[in-house]
C-alpha cells in the first residue's frame, strides 16, 4: 500500500500543497489533471527523484520519503523513453536482474518470458534508437516489470503515442495490473483514466482536487473545476453490444434499462459513454433530425452553469443538457415539464473497460 | 548592387581563403621538413638507438601517464559536471591553470615538490626511486601539463548524459557505483576517449617541463633539441620527423577508434550528427 500524506514542495512556479492519497495492493490509480497541476512533481516525490518540502510518502507501512532511489522499489516509466541508448533491447531488460545478482540462466529465462509477455521478441537484439513508440515504451515496461517494484509509476505512458499503438499498450497496462502490480498513472486525458483507472485523483494546481471511483468523480464533480476540466455530465456505465444488419460502426450500448446508438470501431465489451452536455438539445416535441438518440423525460433541475443554463432531464436516467438562457425562455422550460431530449451517435465518447 | 546569395558566397570565398592561409601555415613547416629529409638520413636515423629507446620512451612514458591519472582525473570529472560545490569557480579555474602557466615555469614548480629535499622526494627514495631524471618524473612532467584536457573533455562528457537515465538505472536497483561504471561512464565514453588521446598527445609533446625535471633519461623532444643545439638542423630533423611520423600513426589509429568504432552507439557531440541522421 502506497500512502502520499500532504506532501509539500515548491518549484519555481510550480507548487504541490498538502497532497494526500492512498493506493491499496493491486490498485490502478490514475493521477488526473491539466499539465501543469504538479502531477509529475508528485510522481517524482514519490520515486525519490524530489525531495519534497514537506510530507511523507510510506510504503507498505514504512517511510520511505527519504531512501534512497535504489532502495525503495518503486518502478518509473516516463513519457519519453529512458531505455539505455549504449545497450541492446535484450541488455536494458536483463539490467535490473544483472542488479538482483541472477545467474546468467535465470536472467535469460527472465528475459524471454518478459520479452514473450510484451510481444518484443524480435527486437531484443535491436537497439533502442531503432525502435518505434510503442515498442520503446512495451520495452521500458517490460525492463521496468522486470525489477519486480513494490508500485509501479507511470508518467504519460501513453501520450506521445501514435493512436494506433495506444490501445495495445492500455491492454498491455490492463494486463501488468490485473497481475497484482499495484500501478500510478500520471495523465492529462480523462479518457485514459477511465479506461484504465480503477481509481482516479484529480489534481488542480498542485492540490488533489477530488479522488474516487470514474463514476464518483464524473457524475459528481466536487467543484466546478473538474466538472469543467473533464467537460463531461453525461458519463453512463455499461455494456457495448455487436449489432447485426445495422450500419456497421453503429454499435447498441446499454445500461440497465436504458440503450443507446454509439458510433465507435471499439470491439464490443463492457465500458463507459459519455456525453458532452453541450451536445444535448432540448425540445418540447419530438422533432426528426439526424440525431439517433432521442428520449422523452421530465425535466427535474434548472440551474445556472455560470456561461448558460444546465437543464437536467429524467430519461429513466438523468441527463444534464448545456442550453442558453434564451432558449430556456422560449420553450417555456420549467421543472416538472415533459420534454425531449436528443443526441447524435457521433457526439457520443465510447471508451473501452 | 549584389544580390543577399552574391554577397554570402563571397564572404564564405572570404572565408574559404583565410582557412587556406591557416592551413598552409601548419602545413607548410611540416611538408617542408619531410621533403627536406631524405630515406637515406630517415634509414639511418632509424637505426640509431638512442633514438629508438628516446622515441619508445615517450610512447610508454606519455600513455602510462595518462592511464594513471585517469584512474582519478575520471571520476573527479563525473563530480564536476554533476555536483555544485563550494568554490567550484575556483577549482574549475585551477583545473586549467597548467595550460597558462609557461612550461619550464611548470617544470620548475615541480621540482619544488618533486626533489629529493622535498617530503614526497623522501617518500620516493624510500621505497627506491627518484622523480628526478627518472621516468617517474617524465610522467609527472607530461601529467602535469596535460591533465586539464581529459578534465574538460570527460566533464563536458558527464554533462551531455541526461542525469534521467542515471536515475532510472537507481530506480532499477543498480547501486550509484554500478550506474557510474554501466551507465554514465559508456554514454560519455566517447568523450572520455578524446580526452585520453588529447591528454596523451600533449604529454607526449611536452618539451619544457620535461627537461627542468629529467633531461636524462632523453624523451624523442629533448633529444630534438640536443640534436639541434650540438650539431645543427641537419642532424636534429630526421629525428623529428621520424617521430612525427610514429606519434601520427599512433594518433590516427586512436581518433579513428575513439570516432565509433569501438563505441558506435555511446552519444556524444562528436557522434550526435550521425545518431540523428540514424533516427
Amino acid at each position: 500500500m502506497l500512502i502520499v500524506r500532504r506532501i509539500s514542495k515548491s518549484l519555481g512556479t510550480l507548487a504541490i500543497k498538502d497532497a494526500s492519497f492512498e493506493v491499496q495492493q493491486g490498485q490502478y490509480f490514475v493521477l488526473l489533471g491539466p499539465s501543469g497541476a504538479g502531477k509529475s512533481v508528485l510522481l517524482e516525490t514519490i520515486v525519490g527523484l524530489i525531495r519534497p518540502d514537506a510530507g511523507k510518502v510510506l510504503l507498505n507501512g514504512k517511510d520511505i520519503t527519504y531512501k534512497k532511489i535504489q532502495k525503495r522499489k518503486i518502478g518509473m516509466v516516463f513519457q519519453n523513453s529512458t531505455l539505455f541508448p549504449h545497450m541492446t533491447i535484450y541488455d536494458n531488460i536483463a539490467y535490473p536482474l544483472r542488479c538482483k545478482k541472477l545467474s546468467q540462466f535465470q536472467i535469460r529465462e527472465r528475459v524471454a518470458e518478459l520479452a514473450k509477455d510484451f510481444a518484443i521478441t524480435n527486437l531484443l537484439d535491436h537497439r533502442p534508437q531503432t525502435l518505434s513508440g510503442g515498442e520503446s515504451q512495451r520495452a521500458s515496461l517490460a525492463r521496468a516489470v522486470a525489477s519486480e517494484p513494490r508500485c509501479l509509476l507511470l508518467d504519460e505512458p501513453i501520450s506521445s503515442l501514435d493512436v494506433k499503438s495506444r490501445p495495445q499498450i492500455r491492454s498491455l497496462l490492463r494486463k501488468i495490473n490485473a497481475r497484482g502490480q499495484t500501478i500510478v498513472h500520471v495523465t492529462h486525458d480523462y479518457t485514459e483514466a477511465v479506461s484504465l483507472g480503477t481509481h482516479i485523483a484529480v489534481m488542480e494546481n498542485g492540490r488533489i482536487a477530488q479522488t474516487g471511483t470514474a463514476k464518483q468523480i464524473f457524475c459528481h464533480p466536487k467543484s466546478e473545476f473538474i466538472a469543467r476540466f473533464i467537460g463531461i455530465r453525461n458519463f453512463f456505465k455499461g455494456w457495448l453490444k455487436e449489432t447485426e444488419g445495422k450500419q456497421e460502426y453503429e454499435r447498441r450500448f446499454t445500461n440497465g434499462s436504458m440503450a443507446f446508438s454509439v458510433l465507435t470501431d471499439r470491439p464490443a465489451g463492457p465500458g463507459y459513454i459519455m456525453v458532452r452536455s453541450e451536445d444535448v438539445i432540448i425540445g418540447n416535441t419530438a422533432s426528426r433530425t439526424s440525431a439517433r438518440n432521442n428520449f422523452e423525460g421530465t425535466i427535474v433541475d434548472i440551474t445556472s452553469a455560470g456561461v448558460g443554463i444546465e437543464v437536467v432531464v429524467d430519461i429513466g436516467t438523468k441527463v444534464a443538457a448545456l442550453i442558453t438562457n434564451e432558449s430556456v425562455k422560449k420553450l417555456g422550460l420549467r421543472c416538472g415539464k415533459k420534454v425531449w431530449v436528443s443526441f447524435k451517435a457521433s457526439a457520443i465518447k465510447y471508451v473501452e473497460q | 548592387m549584389t544580390s543577399p546569395k552574391n554577397r554570402t558566397e563571397l564572404l564564405l570565398l572570404v572565408f574559404a581563403a583565410l582557412g587556406g592561409v591557416v592551413l598552409l601555415f601548419i602545413i607548410a613547416p611540416l611538408a617542408s621538413m619531410f621533403l627536406n629529409c631524405s630515406l637515406s638520413e630517415l634509414a639511418d636515423t632509424a637505426k640509431d638507438a638512442q633514438v629508438k629507446s628516446s622515441i619508445l620512451l615517450t610512447l610508454w612514458t606519455s600513455m602510462a601517464a595518462t592511464a594513471i591519472f585517469a584512474i582519478a582525473a575520471i571520476p573527479f570529472a563525473y563530480l564536476l559536471a554533476r555536483k555544485d560545490f563550494l568554490l567550484k569557480g575556483l577549482v574549475t579555474a585551477i583545473i586549467d591553470l597548467p595550460i597558462v602557466i609557461p612550461h619550464s615555469a611548470a617544470g620548475i614548480a615541480l621540482l619544488g615538490v618533486l626533489s629529493q629535499s622535498t617530503v614526497l622526494g623522501k617518500v620516493a627514495g624510500k621505497i627506491g626511486f627518484s622523480f628526478i631524471g627518472s621516468s617517474a618524473g617524465i610522467m609527472a612532467a607530461m601529467a602535469f601539463v596535460s591533465i586539464p584536457y581529459l578534465l574538460n573533455s570527460a566533464r563536458d562528457g558527464f554533462l551531455a548524459v541526461p542525469q534521467r537515465l542515471e536515475k532510472t538505472a537507481l530506480s532499477l536497483g543498480a547501486s550509484p557505483w554500478r550506474v557510474f561504471l554501466t551507465v554514465s561512464v559508456p554514454l560519455a565514453a566517447k568523450p572520455i576517449a578524446s580526452g585520453l588521446i588529447l591528454m596523451w598527445a600533449r604529454g607526449m609533446s611536452e618539451f619544457g617541463a620535461v627537461l627542468i625535471i629529467a633531461y636524462h633519461p632523453m624523451i624523442a623532444p629533448v633529444l630534438i633539441y640536443e640534436r639541434f643545439s650540438a650539431f645543427g638542423l641537419k642532424y636534429a630533423r630526421p629525428v623529428a620527423v621520424l617521430f612525427i611520423a610514429v606519434c601520427l600513426v599512433f594518433f590516427i589509429i586512436l581518433r579513428l577508434l575513439a570516432m565509433g568504432k569501438v563505441f558506435p552507439n555511446a552519444k556524444s557531440r562528436i557522434g550526435s550528427s550521425k545518431e540523428h541522421a540514424h533516427r
